[in-house]
């Protein structure tokens, strides 16, 4: 019988580097998920994206007519609506890289045998990761600029540099996919998929999306600013309203480090899981 | 006709030696040594626990050994993977196709993750819709399939690669009659083509229909290994004859029965006798006072080949 292409394929990526672990090809999962997402249901997806604008109306012109004006940094006064939408644009990329890679993951890894199947072919466990956490990604992407183009014309951001919330809401919702998918490897229950819903309401509520962190006592403060979603908070806050600092560097580090051990836990765990 | 007898020295696929997997104490595969030939029918029989997925999976390169050596066409799998497995079809015990994509989709994604280009696949698919019997169903989801098209398609699946092995394990388990009788034809299809099968199976008719070679796996070891036939007559006559006396007195007449054939094995339910006459032995039997309240002559099958070998029976 003659040598069929895929043995040509794979006998290609002989020698290189992350040869069994890395086939390159972590965009046939996208693909994958593309073609099932058009047969299935956009409402699920518009959901996740209307709850943050609703938000913004409630709480930016609502509380917002209370409030008044808040100080960002020394000087710099933004209004309520302006202080909180990064907060939400921000939140919204985490929710939308949560809810893709918790909850959907569960299923296709527990009882559909996806990635069984996936790894039965030439295909290694980093591409299954990339290419999932990839898609997660997408929807908070989805998310940011979904948000952004309600918001951005109403003037809230401020100037165009503040549409570089966008890549950076990449990295967030890059950072909490990792890590949603990496805990979703070791979930053996639904009653454990449930905590990811307890933790991330309380997540947006306390780190710093509606109030500067300022309010809270000292060890309050030392442990929310541990958080991630502080982290992703402070970057879109600071681009959207034009304040670059060296601090950014430190909040794109803590969301490099997220990256960086959820693939590589969730590779090893897929490996774990379904090769060994 | 086998590979096997056909030529002097086959082309081995697939070469295993003191091949051995352990999970902690328990030992799945008890260093075992086998040889598959190419576009040969290779079997692995054996109940369940008997270690016959956990060799396929090893094979398959998705599960590390414990110890021992593998080569699949000379590649050791631990180091090969990704080569192995483009070189394998794979049709697990369950079902893992994509539920929410249609029939023809899921052919086209797992084309993808070869790396199959589309234009390929593409025409790879109108092949694999004829040979399932699916043409119909290309643009159905696949949870409207039922579970006889699904194997089906799981086996299409596998073959979208082009294969020079493809590896079945249970292809049948859970499938009503008619539907198996549907996927042994394309099984045999497959075979005239070339396609070197590894099946594993604990139904004794799937082993005697498909297989050239079996081998008979029990508790991590083999057994034995053979054509069907070949085991047949090796470990058991020719034919059996099945008696029933009732619950209590099968028992009781075992020794009676023991002297008068080869051999008898006592279940529960009846009591076999083996002989290569059996008409003659019933009416041995019934001469002797004993009268049966049932009784059966049958040629002899892998399940008693089973039965002789392990003291068990196959399907528990």
């Amino acid at each position: 019988m003659r040598e069929s292409s895929a043995v040509a394929i794979a006998e290609k990526l002989k020698g290189r580097f992350g040869e069994g672990t890395y086939s390159r090809r972590a965009r046939v999962i996208l693909e994958h998920r593309r073609i099932a997402f058009r047969q299935g249901h956009w409402i699920v997806v518009l959901s996740g994206f209307v709850e943050p604008v609703l938000y913004l109306l409630s709480f930016g012109y609502g509380v917002g007519k209370l409030v008044g004006k808040i100080q960002v940094t020394p000087g710099h006064w933004v209004t309520y609506a302006q202080f909180i939408a990064p907060a939400l644009l921000a939140t919204s990329a985490m929710n939308g890289a949560i809810y893709d890679s918790t909850w959907n993951i569960f299923f296709r890894l527990k009882y559909d045998g996806t990635y069984k199947a996936m790894l039965a072919t030439s295909l290694g466990p980093l591409d299954v990761a990339l290419g999932e956490i990839g898609w997660a990604l997408l929807r908070g992407l989805i998310y940011a600029v979904g948000f952004t183009a309600i918001v951005f014309p109403l003037g809230i951001m401020k100037g165009w540099y503040g549409l570089l919330a966008i890549p950076a809401a990449v990295v967030i919702a890059f950072g909490f996919a990792s890590i949603g998918m990496l805990y979703t490897t070791f979930a053996k229950s639904i009653a454990q998929m449930d905590w990811v819903n307890v933790i991330m309401l309380p997540l947006f509520l306390f780190s710093g999306s509606l109030y500067p962190l300022s309010i809270y006592p000292q060890w309050l403060r030392v442990i929310i600013e541990a958080l991630p979603l502080w982290h992703g908070i402070q970057i879109v806050r600071s681009l959207s309203l034009g304040i670059i600092q060296w601090s950014l560097l430190w909040h794109f580090a803590y969301f490099v480090a997220m990256i960086a051990i959820g693939l590589t836990l969730t590779t090893r765990r897929l490996r774990v899981l379904f090769m060994r | 006709m086998s590979a096997a007898d056909s030529q002097a020295t086959p082309e081995a696929l697939i070469l295993a030696k003191g091949l051995r997997k352990e999970y902690g104490d328990f030992t799945a595969v008890d260093g075992i040594d086998f040889r598959v030939n190419r576009s040969e029918s290779f079997g692995f029989l054996g109940p369940n626990g008997a270690g016959k997925s956990t060799t396929m999976r090893i094979i398959a390169a998705t599960l590390t050994r414990t110890s021992g050596e593998i080569t699949i066409l000379g590649k050791d799998p631990e180091i090969s993977g990704p080569e192995i497995r483009a070189h394998l079809g794979v049709v697990p015990q369950q079902d893992n196709l994509d539920n929410a994509l249609t029939v023809e989709d899921n052919l086209y994604v797992y084309g993808r993750y070869f790396g199959l280009s589309k234009k390929f696949i593409r025409n790879k698919i109108e092949e694999l819709l004829a040979f399932a019997q699916l043409e119909e169903k290309r643009s159905v989801k696949v949870e409207a399939l039922s579970g006889g098209m699904k194997r089906r398609l799981t086996i299409a699946r596998a073959l979208v690669s082009e294969p020079e092995i493809l590896m079945l394990d249970e292809p049948t388990t859970g499938l009503d009659p008619q539907a198996r009788h549907i996927l042994w034809d394309r099984l045999f299809r497959l075979k005239e083509q070339g396609v070197t099968l590894l099946i594993t199976t604990h139904y004794m008719d799937e082993a005697e229909q498909l297989c050239d070679r079996l081998m008979v796996m029990d508790k991590g070891k083999i057994m034995a290994e053979d054509s069907p036939a070949g085991l047949i007559k090796k470990y058991s006559t020719k034919e059996v004859l099945e008696v029933r006396f009732g619950a209590d007195r099968n028992a009781q007449y075992a020794d009676q029965l023991r002297g008068m054939c080869e051999r008898i094995e006592v279940l529960p339910d009846r009591v076999l006798m083996y002989s290569h006459d059996c008409e003659a032995l019933l009416h041995e039997v019934v001469s002797k006072g004993m009268h049966p309240t049932t009784s059966l002559v049958r040629r002899s099958s892998l399940e008693d080949v089973f039965l002789r070998l392990t003291g068990r029976s196959l399907v528990e």
